[in-house]
């Protein structure tokens, strides 16, 4: 494609780019580096006036790189990587994907009935457990109203714990008990100090400062400080509300129970009045009731106990899924592997097909309407052809909803074209044809909406064929058809050429047409894509579609190039 | 900055003027962008209750989007690009628990948010039920029933007077008109098909239930016409298309009485359903205030009474009801129009919100593969 004589390589005269390559000559064939005039190598100053050359050249097409990488490449690679991220299970369930890393079926123990009751009352404190029960519940039915329904009852985890302890001592009740135990001192000062300060200026509206946990307490309390943390930071950015102030959750309890149960000694860690808070309780934990945390799960909801349930989490516990890809395959990912999706479930195959085949059959009849109409118009004087080129592009001009909407009126069994023929006695009153929600009724609305874009190429191509070649080959003993089809027809093949990729490509995401004419055996899928994007909001599932689309036209666009070659596309 | 701040001085010096004890309000923006359905739905909108605030409010102006047919995918949309621009949005039900799981729509209280009835009931008790999410705002009951037509000479005279009449193609011969999605279809299916109103979700939620209620749309399959907006059915009807039909029952309405065709309702086994507010996640507190503020004004006892004066959707407040009167133009008494209407609601069915959002994702590619077979 490029003209040999212009490349950068074959300026003539000196530029930085040739210097350098002399440079490089000099070079190697001097011992030293060579010198410029003022002293320094050569080669570094020949390399800042190439490097200054590139940024102006670079500034120059700047805009428009940039309006491309952000409204044509950004788009197209965050739809790639929708289609396989999934980073919401891990981010939602840290916990619960760890304890299952080794889970392998059945119903699990109570160390991952623990962490996803820890998980999931963060989770429901910060309302994200529906938007997961959501993600999962396209995987497997009923996740939704199991992630909401515990998600109701997960604040009460741990109860049995918080009401013992607070028996046991009023002090457990007081947020500051927690504050003395976990907080940094430093913290626990800054925290007065923006408290004094707030009481004094009533227009003091910085934040509280951020809580933080003091040294060493992760390895007194492994369970309890971590989770205390956790409820500090919700308090204060959920509910901007400060952890001095709140009693923290039923589950900091429980996990209270377990470091004390794990660790009598606790209390050596402290000293003063919380040290003896510590160590009586270190004593009576050994006798306070217990409660099982499965027990609860299975108590909030059934399905807990479901290995279909466990199953799914686990299979989409990393961070990138090929599950998108598998559904657009009419396949699911299991936990036992892959398989086929059920026989009463499998569309995409069977829309990838239909969308294809529809697709080719509007092509060719684009082809077939569109060459006869561009020749006529290439081929009559400029004032006619002119007023039919208007004719042409009037549906342009149309909105899309009217011309669809026009064609029901048309086709439709009490329409106009169904009534001349009962009228004329073609087909009888009680056969009227079904000519519209099927096939024929997309393909004809669709070839009329898409025939403009085979037209106008095959008109600016025929355009610049001169009729001295016809003329030519008549004068030389062609019958007219041998002078159309030898001579006239294989000059108008770029434009046909052009007009396929128009027409093959527009009518491969049309969703509109095929949606109100479409019935069900004449929508594609582009249909589903808009149904993932805008009802169930399975935008993985969407992009997943979505990118299968862009390869198959990829594909299809490589085999064109390799038979019928690109270089024979024009537009004029 | 500098209009931001002249904005909020001049609404901070009307609010001063125009509201006793303004002293609690925060300032609020003046522009308000409401997202509604559209069409004849949007104007009863807008003239039961944003023309009447608006003229307590001379400040405010509204503007009016018609996208809340795919308002669920823009919030989202709108959301992970931080920026939203709308500031109240009319969804259905079903998309408000969506919203709602999604973290997009805010949660409310509705004895602080909204007014209560005339006679002190608190707002909560007056919606009752129809508070179905801790996120929706409940404003009107609508149904999806049956329309047909009455001039079909192959009925010799007989009307469709029971729901399984749509499934009995010897007595109602012609093409009908479903919804293209499965909700209401596989339970109007498993209701014919023998299967007690109680038990209906029960039955739809095993294969064998499932696989039922597809036999008994396999019998009418290829005498139906699937529609996707609103507007299908009540076209085809009138173009005689098909002789029988599902739609919202205000679509309807507007067909037998503004348009006076030769179409009757088919009231029995209608399908109650819900439409109403949610108010976005993450509105700065200015135009927090403000929607707020016309939230308490538009959903009030009297207000919502006065919406049915322009269409046929049943207010959902119970101290409503008794308010409702003539329609505005047509003059005709609105409430024997009205699903909840004790003449119409004779059989009903309610959609159950939390099973669908549980077997929506599933059934409907069943369905979708069902339909493409």
């Amino acid at each position: 494609m490029t003209d040999a004589t212009t490349g950068p390589d074959h300026v003539t005269g000196p530029t930085p780019d040739n210097a350098m390559r002399d440079a490089d000559r000099a070079q190697a064939q001097a011992s030293g580096p060579v010198l410029a005039a003022d002293g320094k190598p050569l080669k570094r100053s020949l390399n800042r006036a190439l490097r200054a050359q590139k940024l102006r050249a670079l500034a120059l097409i700047a805009p428009l790189l940039i309006f491309i990488l952000v409204t044509f490449i950004a788009p197209i690679a965050d739809m790639l990587f929708r289609s396989v991220e999934n980073e919401i299970v891990a981010e939602t369930l840290p916990r619960t994907v760890i304890a299952l890393e080794d889970y392998t079926g059945g119903v699990p123990d109570e160390p991952v009935y623990e962490a996803l009751g820890k998980d999931l009352t963060i989770a429901a404190e910060l309302k994200e457990h529906t938007r997961l029960g959501s993600r999962l519940n396209y995987e497997t039915t009923g996740i939704s109203s199991l992630f909401r329904r515990t998600g109701r009852d997960v604040d009460d985890l741990g109860e049995t714990y918080t009401d013992q302890f607070e028996d046991l001592n009023e002090a457990w009740e007081e947020p500051s008990t927690f504050v003395a135990l976990f907080a940094d001192p430093t913290w626990i000062e800054e925290q007065q100090e923006w408290a004094a300060q707030a009481e004094a200026d009533r227009d003091f509206n910085e934040p509280e400062p951020r809580f933080y946990l003091a040294d060493g307490v992760e390895e007194v309390f492994p369970e309890t400080a971590p989770m205390y943390e956790r409820f500090a930071q919700v308090i204060q950015t959920e509910d901007e509300d400060s952890p001095t102030e709140e009693e923290p959750w039923n589950i900091v309890y429980l996990t209270l129970y377990q470091d004390l149960m794990a660790n009598p000694d606790i209390a050596d860690a402290y000293d003063g009045e919380v040290a003896t808070l510590l160590s009586n309780a270190a004593d009576a934990v050994q006798g306070f009731e217990t409660m099982n945390v499965k027990e609860f799960f299975l108590e909030s909801d059934e399905d807990w106990a479901d290995p279909e349930v466990w199953g799914t989490i686990k299979a989409f516990s990393p961070e990138y899924t090929s599950g998108y890809f598998l559904a657009s395959a009419d396949l699911q990912l299991t936990p036992n592997g892959i398989e086929r999706q059920d026989e009463d479930q499998r569309i995409y195959g069977l829309l990838f097909q239909r969308t294809l085949f529809m697709s080719m059959v509007i092509m060719f009849s684009c082809i077939l309407l569109g060459y006869p109409i561009a020749y006529l118009l290439s081929n009559l004087p400029l004032r006619t052809s002119n007023i039919l080129l208007i004719l042409v592009l009037l549906p342009f001009w149309t909105s899309l909803l009217v011309r669809t909407s026009s064609w029901k009126v048309l086709l439709q069994q009490q329409g106009v074209i169904n009534d001349i023929l009962v009228w004329i006695g073609l087909v009888s009153d009680g056969n009227r044809l079904v000519m519209i929600n099927n096939q024929f009724g997309t393909i004809v609305a669709m070839t009329h909406i898409l025939l403009p874009f085979m037209i106008l190429p095959l008109y600016s191509v025929m355009k610049t064929i001169p009729p001295s070649y016809v003329r030519a080959a008549k004068s030389l003993g062609a019958s007219n058809w041998t002078a159309f089809w030898r001579v006239y027809f294989p000059q108008s093949v770029p434009g046909i050429g052009a007009g396929c990729i128009l027409v093959f490509i527009l009518a491969i995401g049309y969703y509109i047409t095929p949606e109100l004419v479409g019935g069900t055996t004449g929508t594609f899928i582009s249909n589903r894509i808009a149904y993932h994007i805008s009802t169930s909001l399975n935008w993985g599932l969407a992009a997943a579609l979505g990118s299968i689309l862009l390869a198959v036209v990829l594909v299809l666009y490589w085999l064109y190039d390799k038979i019928v070659g690109i270089d024979n596309v024009s537009l004029g | 900055m500098k209009i931001t701040k002249t904005l909020m001085a001049t609404t901070a010096l009307t609010l001063a003027a125009g509201l006793a004890g303004a002293e609690e309000h925060v300032e609020m923006a003046d522009d308000m962008t409401i997202v509604s359905w559209g069409g004849a739905y949007q104007d009863s909108q807008r003239k039961a209750y944003a023309e009447p605030y608006m003229e307590q409010n001379p400040e405010v102006s509204v503007t009016w989007d018609e996208s809340s047919n795919e308002a669920v995918a823009k919030l989202r949309a709108m959301n992970e690009a931080g920026n939203i621009t709308w500031d109240l949005v009319d969804v259905v039900a079903s998309d408000a628990i969506r919203l709602c799981d999604e973290g997009l729509a805010m949660e409310y209280d509705p004895d602080e948010l909204l007014a209560p009835a005339p006679d002190g009931t608190e707002a909560e008790d007056d919606f009752g039920d129809l508070i179905v999410s801790d996120c929706f705002i409940p404003q009107i009951v609508y149904s999806t029933t049956f329309g047909y037509r009455t001039d079909v000479e192959e009925w010799e005279g007989r009307e469709p007077d029971d729901i399984c009449d749509v499934f009995d193609l010897e007595n109602f011969p012609g093409q009908r008109s479903l919804e293209k999605r499965p909700i209401n279809n596989m339970e109007w299916a498993l209701l014919c098909d023998g299967v007690p109103k109680e038990e209906v979700y029960d039955v739809l939620e095993t294969e064998e239930g499932q696989d039922r209620a597809f036999a008994k749309l396999d019998t009418i399959k290829d005498q139906t016409v699937w529609w996707s907006a609103g507007a299908d059915t009540p076209q085809l009807l009138a173009d005689g298309e098909v002789v029988l039909g599902s739609t919202y029952n205000g679509r309807l309405f507007s067909l037998i009485v503004e348009q006076d065709q030769p179409v009757e309702m088919l009231w029995d086994a209608q399908v109650f359903d819900l439409d109403g507010w949610i108010i976005p996640e993450g509105l700065s507190d200015e135009r927090l205030a403000r929607v707020k503020d016309f939230i308490y004004f538009a959903t009030d006892t009297q207000r919502l009474a006065d919406q049915a004066k322009y269409i046929s959707y049943g207010p959902a407040r119970q101290s409503s009801a008794p308010l409702v009167g003539m329609h505005e133009e047509l003059g005709i008494e609105m409430a024997p129009h009205m699903p909840t209407d004790p003449g119409n609601a004779t059989n009903t069915f309610l959609y159950n919100y939390e099973w669908w959002a549980d077997y929506r994702d599933d059934l409907d590619a069943q369905f979708q593969a069902w339909l493409a077979q």
